[in-house]
C-alpha cells in the first residue's frame, strides 16, 4: 500500500485549502494517476482532477507531485518512498481540489497569434516546405500545453504579466516556419518587457517540460532575434520598408 | 512572493542564484580594479599600498571567491550557448558540444594573449 496526501479545497464549502490523506494498493506498473484514479473510483468520489489522455500527449494531469511540475500520467508510483503529495499545478488559481484556473495561460497563448500568416500565396494551392525547413522549427511543435513549465518558472510565479515559456515558445515556433510571415505581427507580444525579456535564463522550464520542447532554448533565440532587430532598426533605419 | 519561498525547492533554482551571486562579487571586484587605477594614477607610493591591500587575507579570499564565481558564471554560461544558437547545417544541427566548445577555445585564447601581455 502506498499513501497519497492531495490538497482539497472546495470553494463551496471551505475556508482554506486542506490536505487528505488517502491510501491506495501499490502496483509496480501505476502511475500517480492511476491512484488517483483508484481514490476517486473506490473511496472518495468526490475528488476532482484533469486528466484525458493517460499518455502524456493531451496536457490534461498536469500537477505537483512532491513539489515538483509532473504529469500525473507519465509519474510512476514505484519512483517514490514515503508519502506522495499531490498538490494543483503551483502558480495558478486553485479551483477546486486539483484543478486550476487556466484563463491566463489560454489568453496568453492566443495574444501570440499562434496561427499561419503566409509569406504569400501557395503555388498550386499547397505549400512547400523542404524537411530541412521543418527540422528548423519541429522541436517547438511538440508542446502539449501542459503549463509544467509555467510552474517551474519563478518568474512566472513572481510576475503574473510575463507572457511565459510556452507562449513565447508557441510565437517562434511560428516565427520559425518557413511558410509564416507573421513575426512583424507577434513582435509587440513577445518583443516586450513582458514578453521574452521577462526571462532570466533559469532554465527551470526546459529540465520539467515532458516533451523536451526546451522553451529556454527558445526564448533565448527570441531574444538574440529581437536585439539584432533592434540595431538593425537603429543602426540601418534604411532597411525598413 | 519573496526569494526564500522559491529558492530552496530544488536543487536547480539553488544553482540559479548562485550564478546570478556571482555579480555581487564580480562588481566588487571590478571596483577593486577602479580603484587600483586610481592608485597606479597618484604615483609610487599609492600604487605600493595598493599592492599590500591586495596581499591580505582577507583581499586574498575575496579575489580567490571571485574568481570561483566568475568561473561557475562563465561556464556555465557557454554550455547554455548551444541553446542559443542553434547552427542547422541540413537537416541536422551543430552539436553542442561544438559550439561550447569554441567558447572555450575562445576563451583560452584571449586568456593566454592576456598572460602574455602581462608576463
Amino acid at each position: 500500500m502506498i499513501q497519497l496526501e492531495v490538497l482539497r479545497y472546495n470553494p463551496e464549502t471551505d475556508q482554506e485549502p486542506r490536505f487528505q490523506r488517502y491510501e491506495v494498493p501499490f502496483r509496480d506498473d501505476w502511475v500517480v494517476l492511476d491512484a488517483l484514479n483508484h481514490v476517486k473510483e473506490e473511496i472518495d468520489p468526490t475528488l476532482s482532477y484533469r486528466w484525458s489522455c493517460h499518455m502524456a500527449v493531451c496536457g490534461s494531469c498536469g500537477m505537483m507531485i512532491n513539489a515538483e511540475p509532473k504529469l500525473a500520467c507519465k509519474t510512476f508510483v514505484r519512483d517514490y518512498s514515503g508519502v506522495i503529495r499531490v498538490e494543483p499545478l503551483r502558480h495558478f488559481p486553485v479551483e477546486r481540489d486539483l484543478i486550476t484556473v487556466i484563463d491566463d495561460f489560454v489568453a496568453k497563448l492566443a495574444r501570440v497569434k499562434p496561427w499561419l500568416m503566409p509569406k504569400e500565396a501557395p503555388a498550386n494551392g499547397e505549400y512547400r516546405q523542404t524537411p530541412a525547413q521543418l527540422k528548423r522549427y519541429k522541436q517547438f511543435t511538440l508542446c502539449i500545453n501542459c503549463m509544467l513549465c509555467y510552474a517551474a518558472c519563478p518568474e512566472y510565479g513572481l510576475i503574473p504579466g510575463y507572457l511565459g515559456p510556452a507562449a513565447i515558445t508557441l510565437a517562434h515556433r511560428w516565427n520559425r516556419d518557413s511558410r509564416d510571415g507573421g513575426r512583424e505581427a507577434r513582435q509587440e507580444e513577445i518583443a516586450a518587457k513582458e514578453g521574452a525579456w521577462e526571462c532570466s535564463f533559469v532554465g527551470a522550464c526546459s529540465e520539467v517540460c515532458p516533451e523536451h520542447v526546451d522553451p529556454a532554448a527558445a526564448i533565448q533565440q527570441v531574444k538574440i532575434e529581437n536585439t539584432v532587430d533592434w540595431y538593425k532598426d537603429h543602426l540601418m533605419p534604411w532597411l525598413k520598408k | 512572493m519573496s526569494t526564500r519561498e522559491w529558492v530552496f525547492r530544488h536543487p536547480r533554482y539553488v544553482r540559479y542564484m548562485v550564478r546570478e551571486f556571482s555579480c555581487l562579487f564580480i562588481a566588487g571586484w571590478t571596483a577593486l580594479m577602479v580603484w587600483g587605477l586610481k592608485q597606479l594614477a597618484e604615483g609610487p607610493a599609492a600604487w605600493a599600498a595598493f599592492l599590500e591591500l591586495l596581499r591580505t587575507p582577507a583581499s586574498i579570499v575575496f579575489q580567490l571567491a571571485t574568481l570561483a564565481f566568475a568561473a561557475y558564471h562563465s561556464i556555465t554560461w557557454f554550455n547554455l550557448t548551444p541553446k542559443a544558437l542553434p547552427l542547422q547545417v541540413g537537416e541536422s544541427f551543430v552539436p553542442g558540444w561544438v559550439v561550447a566548445g569554441a567558447h572555450f577555445a575562445g576563451w583560452a585564447i584571449v586568456s593566454a594573449l592576456v598572460l602574455a601581455l602581462a608576463l
